[in-house]
This record gives structure tokens, C-alpha cells and sequence, in this order.
């Protein structure tokens, strides 16, 4: 493999336009921990298996191993250290710490928006479409039902009204 | 709408009633609470080792063996070195100048045997995954880019495959100086197996294989060297950041193997990433790495990538085991037999060695019954593979499903309910200290009451008859009952006595502040079990503080007490004793302290009538508030002149805690699996898992349930999903995670977790562990379970990982 030539991209991460220079093979998670020092996003199969590394692109969770940096150049990229945590994001930290849904923690920020994304996607999920929802997340430290607890509380408070209804058309 | 901290599910609950409380004012000990300090874990701000970077750092990177075994005939690194950020090209020559080879063996483990080992292989590498070259560059794609132009020419040798014949005397030899390939072996015999299995109504036997597995912990193995050089060696001052759950055995590791003293090598254990057993070994690229730091003097990080995850970090298991019960014709167990066979790889693992586990399956196999007659023969073998070592659970899990298969098997040629017959031969509840047919010596344990708990929980009678009525309709469903021993909180005699530089013992020391908050320093850290939490809810009921004002701080062999860390299932039973420890004579210090400031030191009797409570002095008879805490530290720490010459408030206790009253503090627990068998497709379902488990006071339930929980999904996972492929010449065959199966979450059942508490005697607090139990019952439960569900045909499997194929084959489907 030799060095290949530089990209210029620009990609709004977590609000914040963000301009660097990348080679085109760069994957995104790379580009977020080493590039732009956001270490929230993990790496634990680098082929799009665990889930650990975990991102939203224009709103739609991918593997961030999985996606090259330069596919993000001119698109949105929220990771969890996201500066303003959507409510329901807050709550899934509130309802993961209170069940005990993280022991190390090394799989909680992909695990976490993988879950935002089913909450906000299947409001109507039960707990057995929680189970296949979170299946493309890897926890090697919880037997995973204190996780499936913790979305299914914070399915609940959406389902009684807790949080403003997702705006038209914004995944 | 609700603030988030507002919702309902954040209301504490308040602790477990029944047992005695520890402390005069308990208010968290037995409660569950949520963990303090893990915000930070979901806004993505923890601090793995991947995480930090340091000034200078390079990256090191390994060229690991691809065969099994090979003679390395030449490295040429010259089109290496011209690569855009290459520092250095190492290769083992280079590194075993600064770091000694290693020979893992313990004094008590008689016999056991092994090579010498190096930090990177000399001439010869001995499996897939073993480092032979390490390259650093200044980034890590760098690194694996310059890795692409380094030209090793190897002769490859015969490889050792199969434990069967790697005995026999065909089969090369992979260390000839040691003579031939047995590491360890090892025979226990009670006496009068053969009248017993003569005599006996009913002989069950069968043979029992469990494939390799692995930890897989999400973040790899890593760390950071940081050689910092003086003028000579010994000026030198080495700082390692590792992944890690032994600080101070890694400290004296570095300090043996690179003849540096003490004060010369500090180990910080951040947040870990899962450990699980696989990151209390001393890798070879650990030294490997520490080695390039002192060529280059600059920091060196190491992180794994999933391949070298799965070729270098231990594997665990990988036993044939030909076992035999014999039983009474109305259910008395006389006797059991085993003969285990397992496979290490080419080296026994440093420093825990690893014939351990072989040892364990003989120590434990029958463990929870009364019989007297046990005969166990064991063989350790090298091979040409991952090395294998202590991984959650080190043996119970074969050993338990080995000793359970057998007792259902035998139950069931008799007619007798598999609950029954477990019932009629454990040890009784109120027959310990009792000493089991192995010699191992039980404290105090409660299988009976467990046995009645789960029967209840999994509503039995309910289960049979629905398996009755499913049958009849072409469905098959089975139950599988796991009885359990686990030992935990070790005494020296695990790893001490034999020479091992592991400490048993773990110390604490708890500070007050000026601000009347406890500061809590544990030679135990935190691998995501709760540690600190429950060293938070100890030290908060000992002292008498509120839990926000109590901080930990652990993984620091420069500030923590000396200690043994994580592993055997000692996190709470050790670590947790010495919190409690220090922490009462905290208390007592400090209520000295308020007696001579309130001027109470006279005629108020030996506590001068005082208490405290929720971090404020109080008057025992009254409760009247007199002094807070914040209070008493102003005055202790910065108005000493106040304060009564001869005086002097002791405001930092340290205490250290060792179990010497047994070898182990043993623990007991039932689980029982509920499946569904497709016996067209071979696939299971797992419809529901039962545990109950006595692991003594229990501190925190919600943090041990889903500990309980995540060791039963491991045990799952070794029973019926994971295993290491090899292929004929010795290369793994599914080094992924997209091809080595790991549980996910829509394959596991909601588990029901219950407690019997059962204190030890042997500690203030009582705790025993419980972080192992779950993977050493899941696996015999679910086994048990599968071949109730195939007893209709006549049918049973016998080798973990029990895949479809597996049971399509024992239905003669196949």
C-alpha cells in the first residue's frame, strides 16, 4: 500500500463544521479518533461486525469502520460526544446507567446509538424487536438484558408522551 | 416534559432485608444503586489506552508467525527501514538483550514443565500469532504499511495438532530438550472407585469434548510503553499504560524480566475493555513492546487488531474428558472417574501457568456431592497452537458439565427426576465445613436451599408438563439442571505457594478530606464488574458519609496499595474486606478526632457517646447534629493549633485483607436452561435460563445480577456457539468476528436471577465472589437441557460447542 493523495473534505461533525485533509482510503472512524481526536467512537472488530464504532451520517446509523471519511465530505457525522444529546439519547444514558446496561463501557457509545435509532425508529417495539434491534452491537460484559431494559424504559416514557414527537422526515 | 434525572426509574431502592447488616448505620451495603462515575462511559469520555496519546509516541506493530511452526531462516527489514515514519525494525535477538526469557511453572503444580519463552521469537516460532518482528512508526498505518516490505524466509516444521497422539512416539517433539510434549499430568485417586463401580445398580459413561474458546474482550489487548532513559539502566524510569487487571503482578513481571527495581516501573490500568481472564496474563508482546520503548526511548503503543486478538491472546478450554458415575439403584452416588486430556499450546502460559485449569477439572469434577470415591487422571500436552490459559471460569465449566451430564445420565437410566437425584446426593446445607471427594475443603455451602429456589423459580412442574403435552405434538423441549461449586476469594495457595509473585492480599486506604469527602485508594481496579461502586457503597456505610461523597481510585501501582488485582472471583470478597476494614477504624479516628474537638474525651465512655452519620457528627443518645464532617476537616487539617498537644487526628487508614481461613472460599449456585430443539434443522432456541447463586452477602444485586447474567452468555456462548477452528496445518480458520460466533442479544433469553445469602465466616463483610459462577453452570445447564430434549430418540451430544450439525448427527440425521 503507498500513500495516496490527499482529500480536502468538510463534514459538519456534531454541529461543528469540521475541515481536514484526508487520504481516500481513511476510514470514518479513523478520521474521527485520530484526525479529529473525538475517542468516544470505538474500534473493536474493524469489519462491521461488533458495532463499537457506531455513527450517525445524515442521521442514519453506520459503521464507521465500514464508511471511508471521504464519503462523508459535505454530510452531517454525530458521534455520542455529541455536545447536545437529543432527549431521547439523554434518557438512554440516564435508563443505561440506571439498569446497569454498561459494565466496561467499551461497547456503550455504539450500543447507545444504535438504540437511539430504534427508539426513534420503532417506537412500537416490544422486547423481543429490541433483542433483534440491538443484534448488530456486541456486549461481551452484560448477559445484554439490562440493556434491553433500559431501551424498553425509554421506549415506555416515549410511548407516555415524555418527549416532543420526531419532526416530519428528520430520521 | 420530565427532567432526565427526574425519571421514575432513578429513585433508589432501599437495601435488601435478612441479613445482619455490617456496619451501625447501613444504608448501601446489600442495595442496589447505580454505579457513580460511569456517566462519562455513555458521552463517549472514557479512557481507554487506545484513547491516550502521549508526546513522541510511536506505534509498533508485529510480523507474527503465519504457520504453526517454523524454522526462521531470514529477515530482511532493509525495505522496512526506508518506509516514510519508520523508527524501528526489532527482531527477537535484538529484544532478548533487554528482557530475559521466561519459563512458566509453579512449585506446586509437581512436575509441571516448559520452555523458555521470549519477548519475540529467536530462530523458531511455535504457532500462528506467535510475534517474531516488531516494527515501530510514527502512526500506526505507517506501521502496518511498512509491515507490507519486511521479507522473512521460513522453513516450516511439523506441526503438533492433536492432543490424542501428541503423546505418542511419532509425533515430534516441539521443545526436544523437555523430551517429549507432556507439560503437566496429574492423578488423584480416593481409593475404592473399583468396588464402587463393581457394585454399583447403574454405570453411566461417556466421553466429553469442549472446543477451544476465547475471551474476546470488544477492546483488544494494548498498552503503552513509556521508557524514559537516565544515564545508566538504573536511573531509567519505565511508565505502562495497559489494558490490564493486575497492575502490581505486571510491575514485578517488568521489574524480573528487565532487572529494574520497583521504583522504577509504575503500571496504570485506566478504563479497561472487558477483561474476563484474558488481560491477567503477561503476553509476549507485552515485554515486546516495553523492549522497543528502551531501543527507540521514546512511548510505544500497542493495540491488537481482531486477528492477532484471536491468534495471540489465550485461548482456554479444549479438553477430551472420558468420565464415568456410578449410582446405587435408588440414587446414591458411590463414585466418579475421570480422564482428561487437554491441549496448552507450545508454552505454558506466564505467570499463572497453565496447568491450572486441567487441575481445576480435577479438583472440581463431582464437586457438589457427598460420594467418597473419586479417581481423576490428567494429562497436559504442548501443541502448536495459541497458548491456552485461565479464561472466566479456569475448568469449573468442564468440570460442571462433565459432573452433571454424568449425574443426569445416571438419573436417567434409574427413572429419577434429574431435581431428585441432585437433592438425594449433594452435600447437605447443614453438614459444613465439609470436605469434598477431591480433597477440597468447603466452608459452608447451600445446595439444597438453591435446588428448592430455582425448582420454584423455573416453576418445574409447570415445565414437564408442558415438555409431556409438546412431545405428544411433534415439539421438543428439554430442562437442564447445573449444579455448581465456584471457587473464589483464593488464599496464596492458588498461585503463592508455588512461587508465583501474585498477591493474594489486597489493601485500601481510605483518606478523609478537608471537605469531609473519603477518598478510597484499592490495589483492585475496574474492568466493568462494579468494583468501584461497591468499594463506594462499602466505604460509605463504614465511614457513615453519603455515596456522592465518596471517590475511588484504583489501576495506579504508584499510589494504590500492594495488591493482586482482578481475577478468582476477588474483587468484592478480598478487595471489599480491606475497604471495610479501613474504613471502620476511619470511622473510629475520626469520631477520636470530634471527641477532642467537642472537648468529649471525658466521661462519655470509649466512643464518647458520639456516632456518625450521613457525613455529620452526631450525639448517640440525642441525634443532635454537632460537628459535620467538612467541620472536623478544617479544624484536623488547618487549625492543628486548636487541637490538644499529643494530638494528632490519623485522618488516612490504610488496611490490607488476605482469606487465609481456606485454601478457597467456595460458592454454590443452581441454574437450570429451558430449550426448544428443532430436530429437523438441529437448531436451539433457548426459551428461558434460571439461576440462583449464593455468593454470600450480597453488596450491590442489580450490578451482581447482570454480572451473573453476562457470565452465563459467555457460558452460552462456549456451549453452543464459540469455538477456535483450526486446519490440518495448524492455521485458525475463523480468526473474525464475522466468522467465530459471539452471543447477540436476539439469541439470549431473559435470564431470572435469585439469591440464597450465605455469608463466609471467614471476612467482617462475608461477600464471596461472583463473577465466574454464570459461565461455569450455563454450559452444563444448556447441554443437560438439549439432551433432555433429544431423550426421545434415544439421542444425546457430548461435545461443546453443541452446533446443529452436532445434533443432527446424534439423531442420525446426518
Amino acid at each position: 500500500m503507498t500513500t495516496q493523495a490527499l482529500h480536502r473534505i468538510q463534514v459538519h461533525i456534531n454541529g461543528t463544521p469540521t475541515t481536514r485533509t484526508v487520504e481516500p482510503r481513511r476510514h470514518l472512524v479513523d478520521f474521527l479518533r485520530e484526525d479529529c481526536g473525538l475517542k468516544g467512537s470505538h474500534l473493536g472488530c474493524e469489519h462491521g461486525v461488533c458495532g463499537a464504532c457506531t455513527v450517525r451520517l445524515d442521521g442514519e446509523i453506520v459503521r464507521g469502520c465500514l464508511v471511508l471519511a471521504v464519503q462523508a465530505d459535505g454530510r452531517r457525522v454525530d458521534t455520542v460526544e455529541t455536545a447536545t444529546p437529543s432527549p431521547r439519547l439523554r434518557a438512554l444514558q440516564d435508563a443505561f446507567i440506571a439498569r446497569n446496561a454498561l459494565q466496561c463501557g467499551y461497547c456503550t457509545p455504539g450500543m447507545l446509538l444504535a438504540a437511539l435509532d430504534l427508539v426513534e425508529q420503532r417506537p412500537g417495539a416490544d422486547r423481543e424487536t429490541v433483542r433483534a434491534g440491538i443484534s448488530g452491537n456486541y456486549c461481551r460484559c452484560t448477559g445484554y438484558q439490562a440493556i434491553v431494559d433500559a431501551v424498553c424504559d425509554v421506549l415506555a416514557l416515549q410511548r407516555a408522551g415524555h418527549f416532543e414527537p420526531m419532526p416530519q422526515g428528520v430520521a | 416534559m420530565n427532567s432526565p434525572r427526574d425519571l421514575p426509574f432513578l429513585k433508589d431502592a432501599p437495601p435488601a432485608a435478612g441479613l445482619d447488616p455490617v456496619t451501625d448505620d447501613a444504608c448501601h451495603i446489600g442495595a442496589s444503586r447505580p454505579r457513580t462515575g460511569v456517566r462519562r462511559l455513555t458521552e463517549g469520555r472514557g479512557q481507554f489506552v487506545d484513547d491516550i496519546e502521549l508526546p513522541r509516541m510511536v506505534h509498533v506493530v508485529f510480523w507474527r508467525s503465519p504457520v504453526a511452526h517454523a524454522r526462521i531462516v531470514r529477515i530482511d527489514s532493509s525495505a522496512v527501514r526506508e518506509r516514510e515514519g519508520v523508527v524501528g525494525v526489532f527482531t527477537g535477538h535484538d529484544v532478548a538483550r533487554l528482557c530475559k526469557p521466561w519459563v512458566a511453572t509453579l512449585a506446586h503444580l509437581a512436575g509441571i514443565k516448559s520452555a523458555p519463552e521470549y519477548a519475540l521469537a529467536l530462530d523458531r516460532a511455535h504457532w500462528q500469532g506467535e510475534p517474531v518482528v516488531a516494527i515501530a512508526a510514527e502512526t500506526r498505518v505507517q506501521a502496518e504499511d511498512a509491515l507490507q516490505h519486511l521479507i522473512v524466509e521460513w522453513d516450516e516444521l511439523p506441526a503438533v495438532l492433536d492432543t490424542e497422539t501428541a503423546l505418542d512416539a511419532g509425533t515430534p517433539v516441539i521443545h526436544p530438550e523437555l523430551g517429549d510434549n507432556l507439560c503437566f499430568e496429574r492423578t488423584l485417586d480416593t481409593g475404592g472407585v473399583d468396588d464402587a463401580f463393581a457394585g454399583a445398580d447403574a454405570v453411566f459413561e461417556d466421553t466429553y469434548v469442549f472446543g477451544r474458546h476465547t475471551g474476546v474482550t470488544l477492546e483488544p489487548r494494548c498498552q503503552i510503553a513509556d521508557w524514559r532513559p537516565g544515564r545508566a539502566v538504573a536511573d531509567g524510569h519505565l511508565t505502562v499504560y495497559h489494558s490490564q487487571q493486575a497492575p502490581h503482578m505486571m510491575q514485578d513481571l517488568y521489574c524480573r524480566q528487565f532487572t529494574l527495581a520497583e521504583a522504577q516501573v509504575r503500571v496504570i490500568c485506566r478504563d479497561v475493555g472487558g477483561s474476563f481472564g484474558i488481560k491477567v496474563h503477561a503476553y509476549p508482546d507485552d515485554f515486546a513492546t516495553v523492549a522497543v520503548s528502551m531501543l527507540l526511548g521514546r512511548p510505544v503503543k500497542f493495540v491488537a487488531d481482531r486477528l492477532e486478538s484471536f491468534t495471540s491472546d489465550i485461548h482456554a478450554r479444549e479438553h477430551r474428558i472420558t468420565a464415568r458415575i456410578a449410582a446405587s439403584a435408588n440414587g446414591d452416588i458411590a463414585a466418579f472417574e475421570i480422564d482428561d486430556l487437554t491441549g496448552i499450546g507450545p508454552f505454558s502460559m506466564f505467570p499463572r501457568t497453565s496447568g491450572i485449569e486441567g487441575n481445576q477439572v480435577v479438583n472440581l469434577t463431582g464437586g457438589p456431592y457427598k460420594h467418597k470415591h473419586y479417581r481423576a487422571a490428567l494429562k497436559v500436552v504442548f501443541q502448536n497452537k495459541v497458548p491456552t490459559c485461565q479464561y472466566r471460569g479456569v475448568g469449573h465449566p468442564i468440570a460442571c458439565a462433565v459432573t452433571e451430564a454424568l449425574v443426569d445420565g445416571v438419573a436417567r437410566q434409574l427413572g429419577i427426576d434429574p431435581f431428585e437425584m441432585r437433592l438425594r446426593n449433594v452435600i447437605p446445607d447443614d453438614a459444613y465445613p465439609a470436605t469434598g471427594a477431591s480433597g477440597i475443603k468447603l466452608e459452608v455451602l447451600s445446595h439444597e436451599a438453591c435446588l428448592r429456589r430455582a425448582r420454584a423459580l423455573c416453576n418445574y412442574d409447570a415445565l414437564r408438563a408442558d415438555q409431556a403435552t409438546l412431545r405428544a405434538k411433534g415439539v421438543y423441549r428439554g430442562i437442564g439442571i447445573a449444579t455448581l461449586i465456584e471457587l473464589t476469594n483464593p488464599s496464596a495457595a492458588f498461585y503463592g505457594v508455588g512461587g508465583a509473585r501474585i498477591a493474594s492480599q489486597d489493601g485500601a486506604t481510605l483518606r478523609l478530606e478537608p471537605s469531609g469527602v473519603v477518598t478510597v485508594l484499592s490495589s483492585v481496579g475496574e474492568q466493568g464488574q462494579g468494583t468501584e461502586a461497591i468499594y463506594t457503597q462499602i466505604a460509605a456505610d463504614a465511614v457513615g458519609v453519603a455515596l456522592e461523597h465518596v471517590r475511588v481510585i484504583t489501576g495506579d501501582t504508584d499510589t494504590t496499595p500492594y495488591g493482586g488485582g482482578t481475577w478468582a472471583s476477588r474483587g468484592a470478597g478480598i478487595g471489599g474486606e480491606a475497604v471495610l476494614l479501613a474504613g471502620l477504624v476511619l470511622r473510629e479516628n475520626i469520631l477520636k478526632t470530634a471527641a477532642v474537638i467537642l472537648k468529649r474525651d471525658r466521661g462519655e465512655g470509649a466512643d464518647a457517646g458520639l456516632r456518625l452519620r450521613s457525613g455529620t457528627v452526631v450525639d448517640a443518645a440525642t441525634g443532635e447534629v454537632l460537628l459535620p464532617l467538612a467541620e472536623l476537616g478544617r479544624i484536623a487539617y488547618f487549625r492543628s493549633d486548636t487541637l490538644p498537644k499529643g494530638f494528632t487526628p490519623e485522618l488516612m487508614v490504610t488496611r490490607h485483607y488476605a482469606q487465609r481461613d481456606y485454601p478457597f472460599i467456595f460458592t454454590n449456585g443452581v441454574q437450570v436452561s429451558h430449550v426448544e430443539v428443532d430436530v429437523d434443522t438441529g437448531f436451539v432456541k433457548l426459551l428461558g435460563h434460571w439461576a440462583v447463586e449464593d455468593c454470600g452477602r450480597v453488596i450491590n444485586p442489580m450490578l451482581v445480577d447482570e454480572q451473573i447474567r453476562g457470565a452465563i452468555v459467555q457460558g452460552i456462548g462456549g456451549a453452543l456457539f464459540e469455538e477456535c477452528l483450526y486446519n490440518e496445518q495448524g492455521g485458525l480458520a475463523n480468526g473474525s468476528l464475522a466468522d467465530y460466533l459471539v452471543p447477540m442479544a436476539a439469541e439470549m433469553p431473559d435470564i431470572v436471577v435469585a439469591h440464597v445469602q450465605t455469608p463466609t465466616q471467614s471476612s467482617k463483610l462475608g461477600a464471596k465472589g461472583a463473577g465466574e459462577a454464570g459461565t461455569a453452570g450455563a454450559p452444563a445447564a444448556v447441554m443437560n437441557a438439549i439432551n433432555d430434549a433429544l431423550a426421545p430418540f434415544g439421542a444425546r451430544v457430548a461435545s461443546q460447542p453443541i452446533t446443529p450439525e452436532k445434533i443432527l448427527r446424534a439423531l442420525g440425521r446426518l
